[in-house]
């Protein structure tokens, strides 16, 4: 699936790489963008497939580019959204996912885009409106101490499915990644919500986020 | 007039002398004399007025005598060049407290101390009469009428009259030489008002250090995110394309293309944590709250959070107290074998309060523990508190209070 992709990356190697990368799986970069404030005229100028950003940019060079793309979820409800990172830190996936748009939205780590084969997965995934968390992101929280850890309640095989749920994963692709059927996942994902005290068990956005605060808390 | 005249024989012509260019050339001898004398005073003066300098620094090298833990030295240090130096010198009190304390020492000190130490020689000579008359000296004091001569007369008139007389002496001595040392000290020390000028700047320039160490962890934390960070992330794109270029079934080139991408991994995570550790982007994005919630979420002992500021204190404040509570978690961590570990804080009349309180086996010392030393300086230097309380047995409670708003 070719995809029209707008990048946005201060460093100039790096959106130059990022480029080359995309174009390599048959993907067009109408725009590459240097910092924050281009990036919505040039998403409102050639109305890309999804975007492609870097959190850290100017003029800030806070957090600028990660709030460019909460900002552009606001404003274009089906743009599907990916955003690169150096920091595994939860509070900024939990800011991107916050708003909830119609369009597909991803956390990963710049380290990512090292697995050529899985980040191009990534952006296809988005692209098609998933929602992608960075694996180490949600190792990071299922693997947090607690006094009284909840997850303690889980089997070993539930615990994998919340984390490819955390993920982002559709039930089909954890299905397909554990070699189980789907009915024995719908099984696993209806024992962990019940176990969790979790609610609405329906697929996409809403599950993940839904995974992810419960993480958080 | 003839140019071989010289002034007597021409006063004893007085109408001659009058109309001869003589008194023009007195006159002009005695005006130019205090000009000459002025322009000489000026040239000596500075010299004469810096002599206090030597004399100052000796003074309070012999002051040890009396004062062994030394006498503080009252200059400031001046910038490089003569012209800077004598002018500083010029406009400080302590250069003209230390010529009044040379005059001083030229005139009045020498006689008074001379004279004193007189009295004790007179006392000890008299102290050593037994022994003159033995002598047989022709050794003899004469008392009112009576006069001292013989060996028992001498030793009773030295131990009764002589040895009190001679011990009060000395104890005036003493007296006489502490009072000298304070006139000394008085003239010699810096005054209160210096210190006080010192401790200002030396304050000023412990903010100055604080904010430049600031500032170069933050360019450090960014030279890093924008070079090695991207570089690495660039060469495992590289390396993951090469991989897939080789395609799965490339053998040995393929192994060794699967080993650097694995190793470029490695200096990635590598990197992230020391960028971590140098200053948390989180910190900065999102505040103290979050950056404390992300240590939580990497730290291996469950950790209670109850943290409610509100807004954000001000990025000096923040930053110290991040370091502060990821000390203590470390600390707690590392030595204290701690199982759960709570963090509060709050705003409370303008300062920002955190505490720390781990269930560990205690023990921890400020004093010896140089990490949470150096934090406790750290939030001296924005006039903050650090406490440490850790009983043997514990629990270990870190609490540390800082002014919300700084700089």
């Amino acid at each position: 699936m070719a995809l029209r992709i707008v990048v946005a990356e201060d460093s100039v190697l790096m959106r130059a790489g990022l480029v080359g990368l995309l174009e390599a799986f048959g993907h067009t970069v109408p725009a590459a963008v240097g910092d924050a404030v281009a990036l919505p005229a040039a998403v409102a100028e050639h109305g890309p497939d999804l975007v492609l950003t870097d959190v850290r940019m100017p003029p800030g060079n806070t957090d600028d580019g990660l709030r460019a793309a909460v900002a552009l979820r606001d404003a274009h409800p089906g743009l599907a959204v990916l955003v690169l990172s150096q920091h595994a830190a939860t509070a900024y996936a939990a800011e991107l996912l916050g708003p909830a748009g119609r369009g597909g939205v991803g956390y990963l780590l710049k380290d990512r885009i090292g697995e050529v084969s899985e980040f191009a997965d990534a952006v296809v995934r988005v692209a098609a409106g998933e929602t992608v968390i960075d694996p180490d992101v949600v190792r990071q929280l299922l693997t947090r101490q607690r006094v009284v850890d909840p997850l303690d309640a889980l089997t070993p095989r539930e615990r994998e499915v919340l984390t490819l749920m955390a993920e982002g994963r559709a039930n089909a692709s954890i299905a397909r990644e554990l070699v189980v059927g789907d009915a024995a996942v719908a099984k696993h994902i209806g024992n962990i919500f019940a176990k969790l005290g979790l609610t609405g068990g329906e697929d996409g956005h809403r599950r993940v986020l839904a995974v992810l605060s419960y993480l958080r808390r | 007039m003839s140019s071989e005249a010289t002034l007597w024989p021409t006063m004893a012509h007085p109408p001659r002398f009058l109309r001869s260019a003589w008194p023009w050339r007195c006159l002009a001898y005695l005006v130019t004399t205090p000009l000459f004398a002025l322009a000489g005073w000026l040239a000596v003066l500075p010299t004469f007025v810096l002599v206090g300098l030597p004399v100052g620094r000796w003074e309070r090298w012999r002051l040890r005598l009396i004062h062994p833990a030394g006498v503080t030295d009252p200059h400031n240090v001046p910038e490089p060049g003569r012209r800077v130096w004598l002018r500083t010198r010029l406009r400080e009190g302590a250069t003209w407290r230390e010529l009044g304390y040379a005059l001083c020492l030229l005139t009045v000190l020498p006689a008074l101390d001379l004279l004193a130490l007189a009295v004790l020689g007179v006392c000890l000579v008299l102290l050593a009469m037994p022994l003159l008359v033995v002598a047989g000296d022709n050794a003899e004091l004469r008392l009112g009428e009576h006069l001292v001569d013989t060996f028992g007369e001498a030793t009773a008139f030295s131990l009764l009259a002589m040895l009190p007389l001679t011990t009060l002496t000395v104890y005036g001595l003493c007296v006489l030489a502490g009072a000298q040392a304070a006139f000394a000290r008085s003239l010699l020390e810096p005054t209160r008002a210096e210190l006080d000028r010192r401790v200002r700047d030396l304050a000023h320039s412990r903010d100055r250090l604080v904010a430049a160490f600031e500032a170069e962890r933050r360019r450090i934390e960014r030279d890093l995110h924008d070079g090695a960070q991207q570089q690495l992330a660039l060469l495992s794109m590289s390396l993951g394309l090469a991989a897939r270029e080789l395609g799965p079934d490339s053998g040995r080139a393929g192994e060794l293309v699967a080993d650097a991408h694995r190793q470029a991994r490695l200096a990635q995570s590598g990197v992230r944590e020391l960028v971590r550790g140098i200053h948390p982007q989180l910190l900065t994005d999102h505040g103290l709250a979050a950056a404390v919630e992300e240590l939580a979420e990497r730290c291996p002992i469950p950790m209670e959070l109850d943290i409610r500021l509100g807004e954000r204190p001000s990025a000096p404040v923040e930053s110290t107290a991040y370091f502060v509570v990821s000390e203590a978690v470390g600390n707690a961590v590392r030595h204290a074998a701690a199982g759960r570990i709570t963090v509060s804080g709050e705003r409370r009349a303008g300062s920002l309060v955190l505490t720390v309180v781990d269930d560990g086996r205690g023990g921890a010392d400020l004093a010896r523990g140089s990490g949470l030393q150096g934090l406790s300086d750290r939030a001296a230097v924005l006039d903050g508190r650090l406490a440490v309380l850790s009983p043997v047995g514990g629990p270990t409670s870190v609490r540390v209070e800082l002014p919300w708003l700084c700089g």
